[in-house]
């Protein structure tokens, strides 16, 4: 299927970050909790969407309603070409070399299912190893976990220092002629590591061992180049980079999407389907069984028209300037530790408060209005390796503001007197 | 007085800051552990029932002020009560927190207990006020698995 792409040509990129104008394409941002102004601090859970993306899904539903890839009449042809013009946009948007190596999915976690459903059965055999890090997010563990127990394999663990730094020399050591994949986080969620993820596939390559980078942290953060970086798959989220929920991405190579057997079946995977056999669809269609979320790919679409706007270099040095004054100002109150404090980090913050549960932080924060996250962060094994059971969030976008970091610590501030 | 002053009251806070029976119980007939793992809560409950009376009662662990202050004020209320009694407490208990009281009248026969009023005012916190008392009913009932209220 060939698609005309209607690409917008770049618009004006606005640098330095406009703060006041971007928080203003922000509907949600302008609202009152509990009598305070929201300071909202939990993007790493979710970000918040533009006006604009709220917009082109309702257009799409108002205008545009339709079934893809079949009908022949207006509308179908409509909702295809907003769909498939998406899936132009996230291709250029993260530099990969052709349309049919995005796959639509509903999230981060469908893309490593995916992988490990589909080229994990197919390629992991009894006695393989398959490495992921210390650091991983819940979503790239378990599929993993079951793909090796179904199949005989062992996971492997790349260790992290205190700093919650991937220990390169301990994965170097990892890696051996039964390791058959590497499965690693861009970004920690829980920490907020930047991990060199290109060296680490770079190590992995040598061996011909394909590797997947979890962005969905590092995605709203930078520019990601999968070519640049020569990751195999590459899989992320709309909803963390201000874009809906329920539809994501699975970048692969096309050699290896090209290879692997469908992940799930049924419509418009198939070319034909006779009941003695059925030939699969090209890509991407072989791996987008049944009515995807369209509205949500048209939002995704959208949102990416938005990031265009900007540079995403202003944006990063904005959020690095945040973290930085966040750092500080948090590392002043007493009892505060920080946890994850490695040196290349996205402007996310974990932190304990001696003798104070991270849920009352939580509870007496909202108080006011201060939205951040507690609890484990669908990172259990971070939470052991730094032996506390839970820690505060608090996650930055381009659209927060110092004022908002000087709210949290004042929150902080009030939830010590309260408790202490 | 505010949603959160309401949840926070004197008697958490002070049973937070020094909970009342918190140590090991070395000679306990009952040992139960309750954990919530979503949120790290987790307790262990020591018991020394005699002809279905709570001789004494004891917890060690981990968690937030809710759950803490929860079993503070629970092993101080249940310590020489029947089984039976702590039953009938456990399920006035679970009505407080989950705002399912008959009027002001009704919450004036809680004591301190009544200090936990504001949690049902917080949906995601019930479940840090309960454990404590899941995990007696457990340790009466002398059943051995890991209770949570998650």
């Amino acid at each position: 299927m060939n698609i005309e792409s209607d690409i917008v040509a770049p618009q004006l990129i606005e640098k330095p970050v406009d703060l006041l104008r971007i928080r203003k394409d922000f509907p949600i941002l302008k609202q009152i909790i509990n009598g305070k102004p929201l300071v909202y601090l939990d993007n790493a859970a979710t970000s918040q969407k533009p006006q604009v993306v709220i917009d082109a899904m309702t257009k799409y539903y108002l205008e545009e309603n339709s079934n893809i890839h079949r009908g022949v009449h207006y509308l179908s042809d409509k909702a295809t070409q907003s769909y498939e013009a998406a899936r132009d946009k996230i291709q250029h948007y993260i530099h990969a070399a052709h349309r049919q190596e995005i796959i639509f999915v509903r999230s981060t976690t469908e893309g490593v299912n995916l992988v490990a459903s589909s080229y994990g059965r197919k390629n992991i055999r009894q006695g393989d190893e398959i490495i992921i890090s210390a650091m991983e997010h819940h979503s790239n563990i378990v599929p993993w976990q079951i793909l090796c127990e179904e199949k005989g394999a062992k996971l492997r663990i790349i260790p992290m220092n205190d700093d919650g730094e991937l220990l390169i020399d301990e994965y170097q050591r990892l890696l051996n002629p039964k390791t058959k994949f590497v499965s690693i986080v861009h970004v920690s969620n829980a920490l907020g590591t930047i991990n060199p993820v290109k060296e680490i596939i770079e190590r992995a390559h040598r061996y011909g061992i394909p590797v997947l980078v979890d962005g969905a942290q590092a995605i709203p953060h930078m520019t990601i180049d999968v070519r640049e970086l020569d990751c195999d798959f590459y899989a992320f989220s709309g909803h963390k980079m201000f874009g809906p929920t329920g539809v994501g991405v699975l970048y692969g190579k096309m050699h290896l999407l090209e290879a692997m057997p469908p992940y799930q079946s049924g419509g418009d995977m198939i070319k034909s389907v006779r009941f003695e056999k059925t030939i699969y669809n090209d890509l991407p269609n072989k791996f987008e069984a049944g009515t995807p979320n369209i509205a949500g790919g048209v939002g995704l679409g959208a949102t990416i028209d938005y990031l265009n706007r900007f540079d995403m270099t202003a944006v990063n040095t904005h959020e690095q300037e945040l973290l930085e004054y966040a750092t500080d100002a948090l590392s002043n109150i007493k009892g505060l530790r920080i946890i994850g404090t490695a040196k290349e980090k996205a402007s996310v913050i974990s932190f304990v408060l001696e003798g104070i549960h991270p849920h009352d932080i939580g509870t007496i924060l909202d108080d006011d209005g201060i939205a951040i996250r507690t609890g484990h962060h669908c990172a259990q094994p971070v939470m052991h390796r730094f032996g506390i059971p839970a820690t505060a969030r608090a996650s930055f976008a381009m659209y927060n503001t110092k004022e908002e970091v000087d709210a949290l610590v004042k929150g902080i501030d009030k939830v010590i007197e309260v408790l202490t | 007085m505010s949603a959160l002053n309401e949840l926070y009251q004197e008697v958490i806070l002070d049973h937070n800051k020094s909970p009342r029976n918190f140590r090991r119980m070395h000679d306990a007939n009952r040992k139960v552990e309750g954990y919530n793992p979503l949120c790290g809560d987790h307790f262990t409950l020591y018991l020394k029932v005699e002809n279905d009376i709570i001789k004494d009662i004891s917890f060690e662990g981990q968690g937030c002020a809710i759950s803490k202050a929860s079993a503070s004020v629970m092993s101080a209320t249940v310590k020489g009560k029947t089984k039976k009694e702590a039953e009938e407490l456990f399920k006035s208990f679970h009505n407080l927190v989950t705002g399912q009281l008959n009027g002001i009248a009704e919450l004036n026969t809680f004591g301190k207990l009544a200090a936990f009023s504001g949690v049902s005012e917080f949906p995601a916190r019930v479940k840090c006020a309960s454990l404590a008392w899941h995990t007696l009913k457990a340790a009466l009932e002398a059943k051995e698995e890991v209770v949570s209220t998650e």
